[in-house]
């Protein structure tokens, strides 16, 4: 912890800040939606979560709040991911680890959403 | 930088803590630990969010999911159903009335109020000088050291209006300009933080949840007056407010916010703690003054007022801990943005705890100019078991009730001045129909009988009179002159008091008198007590033995 | 920063006498000299702030409080229960030496009434039942 010697320095370190609280703010750019059914847990839906939280970190993007909710009913489809960015809500399926990846360095980071995988998409 | 999908946001005010907060924030740490959560779910303990009743509560971000109640043993099935299966625990939720479970931002008690001195309580955790930061803390003093003069800051306080919240309603700038014209060689700072009227704990919260915009408040007042030194009088029943404090003034000390060449700047300012001994008249600021000198607490004559001849015989600006707390948004917003809320003679907002018989109690921040009935109904949630609203206490013991016939009265000084009540430092205790004015009057006046300091006969001896008349009225001993010599003593006591203690004293007999005379009136010539708390029985005056302050 | 004021040195004194909770003769003389006070000004402030004591107290000071709000929650049934299971009255010390009963300003935590603190810890949402636990744990560990 060093002194902060001006107006800048101070800005730099409520910039920092504030990414570690982007959560508790109501100002995310995207929203992440992951089910976490039976089925989805089982088909890998935590490992998918966990892979798209250690991408989103090392790309050091942090406008992002992560929700988990119950399964989603299409059992078929598990795991389900949905993104929710730019007015519209994304849905994939079947996502692995890698897709999830993926998903995060090309949708949510850089809106570009990943067509082969989208199972739904409505407006929000 | 570290992701949390999930900030669990545990409420770590003084009654939540009290009422069992820190065994669940125990519980649940564990159970994240044995479930492997460590990684994604931020346990975070955050200053009051208001709704003290409801504790101990936890918020979950980022839906904004609100715990309410929460036992220990309630921590794993949030931990299994929630954080790990994404299923919120909806009988452990906050329930509305009509059966809906809101977030955060739609329950009504939250939604009608308006966080300016509290926008941080809640969302930052109160030990943490980096969250205060990422939520524009410290922005106001460094925007006043690198672009303000100091008496840009005095008139940018003068046009927001704002007016001491500690009661009085004196005009925040003005007092602020007197110190200023003011030529010496050392200036003070003062917070006032001996917040001692029953029913009252907004100070409280605010130091314990966002101590750090009390020491930004400060430091722009000292930037302002020209003062390098800042003392916090704090009341020492407040330990846990004295701790944060004590470790938010470190960690400002570390980052440069406090000490010398503040921000890079040659503004030099530090700020010491110094806690009260128990005494209620070290709220009068002449008295607290006193005691931080290390005398005892007795007030004495204004003038000269604390701004030319106060501390140590320095210019002194004191303020109150919500004064102070308005300060950072008013010097980053602007005054135009301040002056939006409230109304044009009581701009900005009031912080007030909610107590008594009303549904919801706790801490709530509503804009100056909100009727009573808002506050009660909208935000409160009514009278419990469907009783009816009698009266509201505001000022505490200095003040007045606010009766049923007047719930629309806006809160503001003048409106609760015409009213016979007062907006004192924001304690409002909401009675219902079971309530006996006699009795509240009384007790208040007890109160104030024992806090009295001593030093002038008015408050000494006038006070303990109008204790013993009352105290013969609610036993069934009430003559027909009892009324108006209440009233005689009262004006005397006003009038001749020294300090603010002993001439308000008197404001809750004359209040009740004006709105519940046949109350009185039943009790003396009827020897009932409509209400049914008075006892009628023998009296007997309880005297303290363990205080002795009355001077020999 | 600027030395301890007398009341400061008041409190340092005080929370030094754990088993008797009160600030002893010779000590507030020695504090008076080091503050540069006279002795009557030092026993003027020693008399005049509630939470200090010129005699000996117990070990663990309770501080009930009975103010508005724990009023209206009924504090006097808490009241009476402590004083029944002590023995003792207000500003009275039990006749083991560990708990002295006193009355508190109001503690600020009206949405749990009525409410205690013993020494610094606070106590809410009280009911007979409940103190009468408290006192027995604080026994147990003393």
């Amino acid at each position: 912890m060093a002194k902060i010697n001006s107006l800048e320095e101070l800005r730099k370190i409520r910039d920092q800040a504030k990414e570690s609280m982007v959560a508790r703010s109501g100002n995310a750019k995207v929203k992440i939606f992951a089910s976490m059914g039976t089925v989805g847990i089982a088909g890998g839906a935590r490992e998918a979560l966990k892979a798209m939280i250690d991408e989103l970190e090392k790309r050091d993007f942090h406008e992002v709040d992560i929700i988990e909710s119950g399964s989603m009913g299409l059992d078929r489809e598990e795991p389900v991911i949905s993104v929710e960015r730019d007015g519209y809500l994304t849905t994939y399926g079947r996502v692995t680890p890698d897709m999830a990846r993926q998903i995060i360095a090309q949708h949510v980071i850089n809106g570009q959403i990943v067509s082969e995988w989208v199972i739904a998409r409505n407006k929000k | 930088m570290k992701i949390y999908r999930i900030h669990a946001l545990i409420c770590a005010g003084g009654q939540c803590i009290t009422a069992g907060g820190d065994s669940f924030e125990e519980a649940l740490k564990r159970a994240i630990t044995e479930k492997g959560l460590e990684d994604e779910i931020q346990v975070v303990e955050t200053g009051c969010m208001g709704a003290c009743e409801k504790g101990p509560m936890m918020v979950a971000y980022p839906e904004g999911i609100l715990y309410v109640h929460l036992k220990p043993e309630d921590a794993n099935e949030i931990v299994e159903e929630h954080f790990l299966k994404g299923r919120p625990v909806q009988r452990l939720m906050w329930k509305e009335a009509d059966g809906n479970f809101p977030t955060l931002d739609q329950v009504p008690f939250f939604a009608h109020q308006t966080k300016v001195v509290l926008r941080n309580c809640g969302l930052i955790d109160s030990e943490n000088i980096e969250e205060f930061i990422a939520r524009e803390g410290y922005s106001a003093l460094a925007k006043a050291l690198s672009s303000l003069k100091p008496e840009e800051i005095v008139d940018e306080i003068k046009k927001s209006g704002l007016r001491g919240r500690g009661g009085a309603g004196f005009p925040t700038g003005l007092k602020w300009e007197f110190a200023a014209k003011e030529v010496s060689d050392q200036k003070y700072v003062v917070t006032n933080a001996d917040e001692g009227d029953p029913g009252a704990y907004m100070d409280r919260s605010i130091i314990e949840g966002d101590p750090h915009t009390i020491i930004e408040g400060m430091a722009i007042a000292g930037y302002a007056i020209g003062a390098s030194k800042g003392y916090i009088y704090c009341r020492a029943e407040y330990p846990i407010a004295i701790k944060r404090l004590d470790l938010a003034l470190k960690n400002a000390r570390k980052f440069g916010l406090l000490g010398k060449n503040i921000l890079g700047s040659d503004f030099n300012f530090d700020i010491e703690v110094r806690m009260g001994a128990g005494a209620f008249v070290c709220g009068e600021e002449t008295a607290l003054l006193r005691s931080i000198e290390g005398k005892r607490g007795e007030p004495t004559n204004k003038p000269p007022y604390p701004s030319q001849k106060g501390l140590f015989g320095h210019p002194t600006v004191i303020n109150n801990v919500e004064t102070f707390a308005n300060i950072p948004f008013i010097i980053a917003e602007g005054y135009e943005k301040f002056r939006r809320i409230g109304t044009e003679t009581n701009p900005g907002t009031k912080v007030f705890s909610l107590a008594g018989k009303v549904i919801t109690t706790g801490l709530i921040e509503v804009p100056l100019g909100i009727s009573l009935r808002k506050i009660i109904y909208d935000i409160g949630g009514g009278i419990p078991n469907g009783k009816k609203f009698k009266g509201a206490l505001m000022g505490g013991p200095s003040g007045g009730v606010v009766p049923a016939s007047k719930l629309d009265t806006p809160i503001d000084f003048e409106s609760l001045q015409e009213i016979d009540s007062m907006m004192g430092s924001g304690g409002m205790i909401i009675m219902d129909e079971d309530s006996c004015m006699v009795d509240i009057a009384k007790y208040f006046l007890k109160f104030t009988v024992d806090e009295s300091c001593g030093k002038c006969t008015p408050c000494r001896e006038g006070t303990r009179q109008m204790l013993e008349i009352l105290e013969r009225i609610s036993s069934g001993k009430g003559k027909e002159t009892d009324l108006e010599d209440l009233l005689s003593l009262a004006k005397t006591i006003q009038q001749t008091s020294l300090c603010g203690l002993g001439q308000s004293a008197p404001n809750p007999v004359i209040s009740t008198i004006r709105w519940f005379r046949d109350e009185y009136e039943a009790h003396i010539k009827d020897k009932t007590c409509t209400a049914g708390v008075c006892s009628m029985k023998k009296p007997t005056l309880e005297v303290k033995k363990n205080a002795k302050k009355i001077a020999h | 920063m600027q030395k301890k004021s007398l009341i400061e040195k008041l409190h340092d004194i005080q929370e030094n006498q754990k088993n008797t909770n009160h600030l002893p003769k010779d000590m507030i003389i020695e504090a008076a000299k080091e503050s540069n006070v006279s002795l009557s000004k030092a026993f003027g402030v020693a008399t005049f702030y509630t939470m200090f004591s010129t005699q000996k107290r117990g070990k663990h000071i309770i501080r009930i409080c009975q103010n508005q709000s724990c009023h209206m929650a009924n504090s006097a049934l808490v009241v009476d229960e402590l004083k029944k299971t002590l023995c003792i009255d207000f500003g009275e010390t039990s006749e083991d030496g560990l708990f002295t009963l006193e009355h508190s300003s109001c503690l600020g935590m009206c949405s749990i009434a009525p409410c205690m603190m013993i020494d610094d810890r606070p106590y809410g949402n009280l009911t007979p039942g409940k103190v009468v636990e408290i006192i027995h744990s604080i026994k147990v560990g003393a």
